[in-house]
């Protein structure tokens, strides 16, 4: 099920992978395992992490190819975040093998972070600085000498739209602003790994957007990404790859269309009614080849096939809807409707 | 060696320079405020201390007291902030820096502002009648060593704080006894014994001592034990704050 489409060489605003990889051409191979290939950005094997007694990653592999954004799905506390900062060594794993951009980590922690750029979940702006003094600020932390940090930090707030912004202090930026300043200062180092930790968390569907629009432009110049992400509609349209991540595990992975046909079904019927009724519909749609999800006064029916021909029996009901599965039906199914609070 | 460390010492003075009147009138009110309080208003009718006048004899320690609280208090209240609520900590570890360069960054700055604030009262001191002697270069050193281990005991503080509530221990219980009982506003020799012992031990009874022989050159004692214990200490210091923080850090 591996899909890890051959991008064209990046170019522009993040920097070739080309530049630093030596084995480009034994790059095809791209399978989850200890060795990393050439072409392998992220690969993660048997990794494990324990907070005292609860399991919180539980011996999950992936590897992550030059050129894919692979998107992390999972409920709160599937373990998402923490795999990231496992992989940034802001958490310490407690079994496994990790290796990022061809090196082992966390051995190799400082000389690989040099090439990673973070839009972290929470929001690490420096209040006390301008919009410009965020990006040159950190660029000195990855040591980045000053004259092509001025000439990046040009280069990325126009690329964001921030250009007009450039004394303001951050307290006066809106969010859809902060976040894009966020990305902007993930990719001031010109990273080839750009890792997303619900970047478009909290704003508003403008937003949203045009942070879409960025990162769609970042991924057609080639740069790999990993997003984690609570928004089905986001992951669907970024990802080339998902990985849906349960209680520490990965539960599923593949292209997303062919995950959501293969697992759920090609369209969702959603009807109401009464339990008498909604027993009835179910017997009848077992004619054709579907799935059924009885919730408390609704019946889900997940078909395989085409089972418009059955549509005659909800006869002139008003309340139901037939339509496309979607990424959202996937989730629900393997993790289940309830909340997940801890 | 890794200098890395000094791109959080420039962001921090980066933002210092934005605040530069608030903060130093933070720093400064209070020693100066005591140097007038006790030095003049007082020390008219205090006998002379060790050749000293009152407001002579206070001063060195005074200035020592102005380099504990700007470095405690840039590395409490001003990386807690930092730690918890900008969360700059986890923005820099997302880059090549180390725990151990935002240890060594924090305490640079902590002890560089301690030290500003030491420079500019030890410049006004001729104002008030006290004259230092050359020896007085000697403070330049010496305080900053003071700077950096309060600097460090700070970032102890912020490694174990989980509230800003939290630093009111560390202000009631150890700086503010220290600025009493460190020898700043009387002298320890003449204590009855027990007191002289237990004072002298306090951190902050070398540094106010070895500042009063600094600024008017009377060099006394055992020096070199006087330096080396200290130094040995604010070593000691740095790497608990290391160590207290990687562990705050990385889970």
């Amino acid at each position: 099920m591996e899909s890890g489409v051959a991008l064209p060489p990046p170019s522009g605003i993040v920097q070739s992978m080309k530049a630093d990889s030596p084995t480009q051409d034994e790059s095809v191979a791209g399978r989850p395992g200890p060795v990393p290939a050439a072409a392998d950005i992220v690969v993660v094997d048997g990794l494990r992490k324990d907070f005292g007694e609860r399991r919180a990653v539980d011996n999950i592999s992936f590897a992550i190819r030059t050129g894919e954004c692979v998107g992390f799905l999972g409920p709160n506390g599937a373990g998402k975040s923490t795999t990231i900062h496992i992989l940034l060594g802001l958490v310490r794993r407690s079994a496994g093998t990790i290796h990022l951009l061809g090196e082992e980590v966390p051995k190799h922690h400082q000389k690989v972070k040099q090439k990673i750029g973070v839009v972290p979940q929470i929001d690490s702006l420096d209040p006390d600085l301008s919009v410009e003094e965020n990006l040159l600020t950190y660029a000195g932390y990855f040591n980045i000498p000053k004259r092509q940090a001025m000439a990046k930090t040009d280069e990325l707030l126009e690329f964001f739209a921030l250009e007009n912004r450039r004394r303001e202090i951050i307290e006066n930026l809106s969010g859809g602003q902060r976040r894009r300043l966020l990305l902007a200062r993930a990719l001031i180092n010109e990273p080839q790994l750009l890792i997303l930790d619900e970047p478009t968390v909290g704003l508003d569907p403008q937003a949203r957007h045009l942070m879409w629009e960025r990162l769609e432009i970042l991924q057609e110049q080639g740069t790999t990404m990993l997003l984690t992400s609570h928004y089905m509609d986001e992951v669907a349209r970024l990802s080339n790859r998902v990985l849906i991540l349960d209680r520490g595990r990965i539960v599923a992975q593949g292209e997303p269309e062919q995950l959501i046909t293969d697992m759920v079904g090609v369209e969702v019927f959603e009807v109401e009614g009464t339990e008498p009724e909604l027993d009835r519909l179910a017997g009848m749609f077992s004619q054709c080849e579907a799935t059924m999800e009885r919730v408390t006064g609704k019946l889900y029916i997940y078909t395989k096939e085409d089972c418009s021909r059955l549509e005659h029996m909800l006869g002139d009901r008003r309340n139901w809807l037939r339509r496309p599965t979607n990424l959202e039906d996937l989730f629900i199914q393997l993790t289940g409707r309830s909340l997940r609070e801890s | 060696m890794n200098i890395a460390f000094t791109k959080i010492w420039v962001r921090n003075a980066r933002v210092w320079r934005k605040h530069i009147m608030a903060t130093l009138i933070g720093n400064l009110g209070q020693p100066f405020l005591f140097l007038i309080a006790m030095g003049y208003g007082l020390g008219r009718d205090v006998g002379p201390i060790d050749g000293l006048s009152y407001l002579q004899f206070i001063a060195p320690g005074l200035v020592a007291s102005a380099v504990m609280y700007a470095a405690a208090f840039e590395t409490t209240y001003g990386s807690y902030t930092r730690l918890a609520l900008q969360k700059s900590y986890e923005a820099m570890l997302m880059t090549p820096l180390t725990v151990g360069d935002i240890v060594l960054g924090e305490i640079s700055w902590g002890a560089c502002k301690g030290l500003i604030a030491a420079l500019i009262m030890v410049a006004t001191l001729p104002f008030f009648g006290v004259w230092p002697s050359w020896w007085a270069l000697g403070l330049l050193p010496l305080l900053l060593v003071a700077g950096i281990f309060f600097a460090a005991l700070g970032l102890i503080m912020t490694a174990l704080a989980s509230n800003y509530e939290f630093f009111n221990y560390f202000i009631s219980l150890v700086l503010t006894p220290l600025f009493l009982f460190s020898g700043i506003f009387f002298p320890l020799d003449t204590l009855a014994p027990t007191a002289r012992f237990v004072f002298s031990l306090l951190p902050l009874s070398p540094i106010v001592e070895l500042a009063r022989m600094l600024t008017f050159g009377r060099l006394q004692g055992p020096l070199l034990l006087k330096i080396v214990i200290p130094l040995l200490v604010t070593l000691a210091t740095v790497w608990l704050a290391k160590v207290l923080l990687q562990r705050r850090l990385i889970k």
